[in-house]
């Protein structure tokens, strides 16, 4: 349960810590620039819906504040100490690989493929980050990772391989695999786009109560009924740049932007 | 078919047998431990490195392994002044150490190119995983990318060890008196061919048939979580 107090957080406690700050991110690819200045800062228990089009940035933008991607320039922190300054040479040509790791150590993520690493059980999936990159002591690791199975549901299946799951208890497995790290938050790059209908909803349900749990989250997704009902803020992106922002009311409700109204129209949900 | 000569020849054969098998570990297991890290430099190292080594995997794998058996052994005796010089003279003088050498350099070259095929074969996503979850490039190796790697490359690896137990009959070419030298030397005193030849393929093929039971074994060990 000390994984649930470290991310845990009471909103009604007033202002939360900012945990997260991305300032003016860019990036291009060759001459086609996918991101044009995003900024964004996440809060303590935020959870945080990235809503867009295909093509709008957004899974860039999660790739590039865990450095799955470089980004070209842009200043990214995670609780004050920097993942990435484009300013700074440590960060871009030289990289610094022991400070990159220890970041995103600290932000895991949750893929549309699950990528569950396929050789080990579900058991050894879980407990191979905490214990070789954070290097934990192997008895509280099992431990700890057995708690995170439960809390996903699967703790029944620890002993099988990825291959002999479904793709909703792959994904499962996968959100377990994230909060054994006690992570700072969580990235979900469209994590129920992967899986058959009958099997988003318990996906998501693990989602909603990890997000009643206040874990901090920045989830990519296509799911506007998640969005609405779940976030605590939405954000739109549109041709690489941060369209609209707010509350899943503000956003839902009364959208400002003429092509934030035109995609949520477009949406069935 | 005379078997008086075959059942007096026996006890030889064994003996040239153990020959075949020794080389032919020796040289396998030499051979994997220079290609995992090739094999390594090959598909994730710098430029002039990959290129390095390729020159290396493309001569070996591109001329028989005979040429390069007689260019280590024989070819190493027009040298002998200067290797003698280079105190390495004791080293190329002993046939074992040319085939040892040759043949550990041919089986490293093909183990090499098996292995950075199934490296390529690990799909992006175990890559990105890894990363994701913080480790360094060496625990990505050695935790993601190599076991996933050695699963794809065993069915193919497999056939390169038996080949390699198949190919160390070219020795007895060398002096070295192997299952094949026995048998030649034998055959040749008794006039006995037939037979000598006949019982020593019969000998590889139960060698070669209970090699791969065995792995197969492995194989089914390290593919486990794809065949479920």
């Amino acid at each position: 349960m000390q994984a649930q107090s470290q991310v845990a957080f009471d909103p009604s406690q007033g202002t939360a810590e900012t945990v997260l700050s991305v300032d003016n991110l860019h990036k291009s690819f060759g001459a086609l620039e996918v991101l044009k200045g995003i900024s964004l800062e996440a809060h303590k228990g935020d959870v945080i819906s990235i809503l867009g089009s295909s093509g709008s940035g957004k899974s860039t933008f999660l790739r590039c504040l865990n450095l799955l991607e470089t980004p070209s320039t842009g200043d990214i922190r995670l609780k004050g100490e920097p993942v990435f300054s484009s300013k700074d040479p440590k960060f871009s040509t030289k990289r610094d690989r022991g400070l990159t790791a220890r970041q995103r150590s600290r932000m895991p993520m949750v893929f549309q493929g699950f990528n569950l690493w396929s050789h080990m059980t579900i058991l050894q999936n879980v407990m191979a980050a905490p214990s070789k990159v954070l290097n934990r002591p192997a008895h509280e690791v099992e431990e700890l990772a057995m708690s995170v199975l439960e809390r996903v549901g699967i703790a029944n299946k620890r002993d099988m391989y990825p291959s002999q799951l479904s793709g909703g208890q792959q994904q499962r497995a996968a959100i377990a695999r994230a909060l054994a790290m006690k992570p700072t938050l969580i990235l979900f790059d469209e994590p129920t786009s992967a899986l058959d209908p009958e099997l988003v909803g318990e996906v998501l349900r693990v989602m909603r109560k990890l997000a009643e749990e206040h874990v901090t989250m920045l989830v990519v997704t296509h799911e506007m009924n998640f969005a609405r009902d779940v976030s605590t803020k939405v954000v739109f992106l549109h041709q690489g740049l941060v369209e609209e922002e707010g509350t899943p009311d503000e956003v839902f409700g009364s959208p400002k932007s003429q092509r934030c109204r035109e995609f949520l129209s477009t949406t069935s949900y | 078919m005379n078997f008086e000569i075959i059942i007096n020849a026996l006890p030889k054969l064994f003996d040239g047998l153990g020959v075949t098998l020794t080389l032919t570990a020796i040289t396998v297991v030499l051979g994997l431990l220079i290609a995992v890290p090739l094999a390594i430099a090959r598909s994730s190292g710098p430029a002039w490195l990959n290129a390095i080594v390729f020159a290396y995997t493309f001569f070996f794998r591109g001329t028989p392994l005979l040429v390069q058996l007689y260019l280590v052994y024989y070819g190493s005796g027009q040298f002998r002044p200067q290797l003698e010089a280079a105190n390495l003279w004791w080293f190329f003088r002993d046939p074992w150490n040319c085939a040892i050498l040759t043949f550990t350099l041919s089986t490293a070259a093909y183990t090499t190119e098996i292995i950075r095929g199934a490296i390529l074969a690990v799909p992006t996503g175990q890559r990105e995983a890894a990363k994701a979850y913080g480790m360094t490039p060496f625990q990505r190796t050695r935790m993601v990318i190599l076991p996933q790697a050695f699963s794809y490359a065993i069915p193919t690896y497999m056939n390169e060890i038996v080949f390699q137990l198949q190919a160390t009959a070219l020795v007895s070419l060398i002096t070295i008196p192997d299952l094949t030298g026995v048998a030649t030397v034998i055959a040749n005193r008794t006039y006995a061919h037939y037979e000598l030849y006949l019982t020593a393929a019969l000998f590889y093929l139960v060698v070669v048939y209970a090699l791969l039971l065995v792995l197969k074994q492995v194989e089914r060990r390290l593919t486990h979580h794809m065949t479920v």
